[in-house]
């Protein structure tokens, strides 16, 4: 902040630095080479201006060993910034393992957070400092984006899969939250604050919420509720494979392929189940497309994935 | 020799309506396309400056949040498909291909004609769905938004656009067509002039890539109008896969835009240095390079959504590779100058703001194509700012460029040389002063399609409010010299600026199949060495004189 100008954008995330520091020095390369093009351009344009009594002998409209060292050096400072890019890009897909993991459920035209003891939020995020947060996001209509600037974090969420976001708050304070893909009418109105806490504050905050029930609670009861626990436990008499330790695990499929049952597969297991059948079973169950909103699929997903007994590793299998 | 009062040129054979409407004549083809297009961008550009105005404050003041929506959705949508992508091959590069290769028309003129029915029919189609109530997608028509959600006229529009995409498939396989089969004797490839290359490099896209808009624009009308699921995840479709389709359309569509606006510059630079082109090679060959990467670099528009991250890392890969074509184009433009006698009339000012214009663009386009800065900057006023100094600072001044360049040609008559040095300097203050805070505004975080924002990007966000006004006086100013000048001009001599090239060694403006007798080529582009030329470098073109 100067003189009440915003230049740069506050910095408040383990990421934001390093981005940052990227981000600068692309900003000291097109400086450079801009001016330098700059200095060229105008002074060929003053010094050969028309009537000019520069010497011009030794004039060439063509030289390899320039053309390829200019072509080379390009190449060069391209390959380093995309280096540098794709490198702290790529920590993207591998969140902590010890992260917080916060439900997010974006629709027309605001954002519903979950905190892992099942406090809910809307427009408002509370995080504590220090401590990975990986968001899952899901849509409930169009592709959202969860954006917040002082962290340098954006991810899309799209509705007919689950997407995650990961970051570290470094600063505490209130930072803006936007959704950043247009969603329609009140699209600019889709947003608000992500506040970060010390670690003892944000506990503070979390007693201080009505508690409400875990997100995995609420799933276990709708999957009683919808009829899933017919078929699913283990006292059935229909067969339906055990749902039991599933997320993570590897499906044999009756096609002879094999997948890992992450959220993609149990999703679509649920909404599609005709789209891949587990080995050995009838394709029996019946689709709950348009019988549970995307705020009810992220609860039974939640139940699904409380079954596990891997080693929880952030929101990745 | 006959000069452009005189009968025999294309204008005076025959006039009245029947004439121009029915004319298979490519230059005046050109003519009906420049009128069009123009009040296209003058129809955009007032959507545009309703956006500044409403945008000089935080709050919602001006319009509502679904108009504004209609205004940038539809000042996209005009601006891409009915101005920027036919600017410069439909109306300079219909009139100046067969000129510059010494035909006497494009292969195929009917099909021209033709092409330009069908540009006016889509896009009035497209307009009507602006009077019935407007469309508030976003150019980019993002499922399962446009397709379930939108209120609106979508599938007018997208049809429009859909219609609107055969007029340049039309114009691009004539332009191909024409450059192999109507070369003069002697006019091998390597002394083609570089813009005939890059309208032909911008052709090959536009046959190649339009077909999959229409494709990925139909299957929008038959989710939305048959409710089959292509898109829509809830019938088993994939919101991801339309913007794989548009994409794949949309960003070589930004090398059919920006293409020919190189081709215009690397005309125009020798010309007002008197020098050959500098590594003429280099700058046709990079053209093709330039046709042919853009086509495997889609996925950078979608690194945060939800694409895998190894695409992503590829697709940054590819971005940076067609960054080094570009880059070569701005040294070897810039090397052009070195010894040579530079004079700085009006098309010259616009070459050399591109430059600068199309160099801060492309700069921003290393940032873009760094993955971890993009996912900051990615739906910010960043790109924003980054393709507005690409495809207007860069396309349209190369446009403003060439109109002024080849005016006399066009028109037979000269324009007044301070009003066009004036409107260049207000345009390129203008520009800056709109578009330059938009990459700091990008950088703090301001998101794009933004109706209300908090107060602390209003410093930003009003200077380019000023600047739009100004940018929007530089735009205006043509319109009335250039107008004053095609009825009132000083008549023009056929080769006011001493330049190569074989569209001036016929008169000003050209007689209606272009020239007496086909000339023969024996030198090559650009040959600004060659003697004979010098002698009537200094005439003045603003008379009537010399010729």
């Amino acid at each position: 902040m100067s003189f009440g100008i915003p230049f740069f954008p506050q910095e408040a995330s383990s990421e934001a630095g390093q981005i940052d520091a990227l981000f600068y020095t692309l900003v000291a390369f097109s400086i450079l080479l801009g001016l330098a093009l700059s200095g060229l351009v105008v002074g060929y344009a003053v010094k050969y201006r028309i009537g000019s009594k520069a010497d011009r002998t030794g004039k060439r409209s063509r030289s390899l060993p320039l053309e390829m060292s200019w072509t080379v050096a390009s190449l060069v400072i391209a390959f380093v910034f995309f280096g540098w890019g794709a490198t702290l890009f790529v920590r993207r897909d591998h969140p902590p393992a010890d992260a917080l993991e916060i439900i997010a459920l974006g629709k027309q035209w605001m954002w519903e957070f979950r905190q892992p003891g099942g406090q809910r939020e809307i427009n408002e995020l509370h995080v504590p400092i220090g401590k990975p947060v990986v968001v899952s996001l899901a849509s409930q209509d169009v592709i959202h984006s969860f954006y917040v600037p002082a962290f340098r974090i954006k991810q899309d969420a799209v509705p007919g899969r689950t997407t995650h976001i990961w970051f570290i708050a470094t600063e505490p304070g209130r930072y803006h939250l936007f959704c950043a893909q247009y969603c329609g009418t009140q699209h600019s109105q889709m947003g608000g604050w992500v506040t970060v806490m010390a670690p003892e504050q944000y506990a503070a905050w979390l007693n201080s919420q009505s508690e409400g029930e875990t997100l995995a609670a609420s799933g276990e009861k709708l999957f009683r509720a919808l009829g899933c626990s017919g078929c699913h436990g283990a006292s059935s008499k229909v067969r339906a494979p055990s749902l039991e330790d599933i997320f993570g695990r590897p499906v044999a499929l009756d096609n002879q392929q094999t997948v890992i049952a992450d959220e993609r597969y149990l999703r679509d297991s649920i909404l599609n189940p005709k789209k891949e059948i587990a080995a050995g079973y009838e394709p029996v169950m019946p689709s709950f497309d348009g019988l549970i909103d995307e705020g009810e699929l992220q609860m039974l997903l939640a139940y699904l994935k409380s079954l596990s007994r891997l080693p929880k590793a952030g929101a990745k299998p | 020799m006959t000069n452009a009062a005189m009968p025999g040129t294309y204008l005076e054979e025959g006039s009245g309506p029947r004439a121009w409407l029915l004319t298979t004549d490519h230059k005046r083809v050109a003519w009906l396309y420049l009128i069009s297009l123009t009040a296209f961008f003058f129809l955009g550009g007032a959507m545009a400056v309703l956006m500044r105005i409403e945008l000089a404050t935080p709050a919602g003041d001006l319009v509502s949040d679904d108009v504004y929506n209609r205004l940038f959705s539809l000042h996209g949508i005009i601006m891409v498909w009915f101005f920027l992508v036919p600017s410069i091959p439909a109306t300079l590069g219909n009139f100046l291909l067969p000129l510059m290769i010494g035909a006497r028309d494009l292969a195929f003129p009917r099909l021209n004609l033709v092409s330009w029915y069908v540009f006016i029919f889509g896009s009035l189609f497209a307009l009507f769905a602006v009077v019935a109530g407007g469309v508030d997608t976003g150019w980019t028509f993002y499922t399962p938004l446009s397709t379930l959600y939108a209120n609106g006229w979508v599938s007018t529009a997208a049809f429009g656009v859909f219609i609107v995409g055969f007029s340049t498939i039309m114009t691009g396989i004539n332009f191909i067509v024409t450059v192999h089969m109507l070369r003069a004797p002697g006019l091998t490839w390597f002394r083609l002039p570089i813009f005939v290359w890059t309208l032909y490099a911008t052709s090959l896209v536009m046959v190649l890539a339009t077909p999959v808009l229409a494709a990925s624009l139909i299957l929008i009308v038959l989710e939305r109008v048959f409710g089959i699921g292509i898109f829509n995840p809830d019938l088993g479709g994939d919101p991801l896969l339309f913007q794989d389709l548009f994409w794949f359309y949309s960003h070589p569509a930004v090398y059919i835009m920006i293409l020919p606006g190189m081709g215009v510059v690397s005309e125009v630079l020798p010309c007002f240095s008197r020098r050959p082109l500098f590594g003429y090679k280099a700058v046709a060959m990079s053209s093709m390079a330039i046709a042919v990467f853009g086509f495997l670099v889609w996925g950078h528009h979608m690194f945060v959504s939800g694409q895998s991250a190894y695409a992503g890392v590829v697709f940054s890969f590819l971005s940076f590779c067609v960054a080094i074509p570009s880059a070569i184009k701005v040294f070897n433009w810039s090397l052009t100058l070195r010894k040579g006698e530079i004079s700085f009339e009006t098309p010259m000012l616009y070459a050399l703001f591109f430059l600068a214009l199309f160099t801060f663009g492309g700069l921003a386009g290393l940032f873009l194509a760094s993955l971890a800065v993009d996912v900051h900057v990615h739906d910010t006023y960043f790109v924003i700012a980054h393709f507005h100094y690409i495809m207007v600072g860069g396309m349209v001044t190369a446009y403003m460029a060439g109109l002024h360049f080849w005016w006399p040609k066009l028109t037979g008559r000269m324009y007044s040389e301070t009003s066009g040095r004036i409107a260049a300097t207000v345009t390129f203050i203008g520009f800056n002063l709109t578009f330059f805070p938009q990459y700091v505004l990008g950088f703090d975080g301001m998101p794009r399609r933004y109706h209300t924002y908090p107060p602390e990007f209003q410093f930003w966000n009003v200077l380019s409010s000023a600047g739009a006004v100004v940018l929007a006086i530089g735009y205006l100013m043509p319109l009335f010299y250039l107008g004053w000048s095609l009825f009132r001009g000083a008549r023009a001599v056929h080769n006011p600026w001493s330049a190569t090239g074989l569209e001036w060694q016929t008169s000003s403006p050209p007689p209606p199949h272009n020239f007496e007798t086909i000339p023969v080529v024996t030198r090559p582009a650009y040959d600004y060495d060659m003697k004979g030329l010098e002698h009537e470098r200094f005439s003045p073109h603003r008379e009537e004189a010399a010729g």
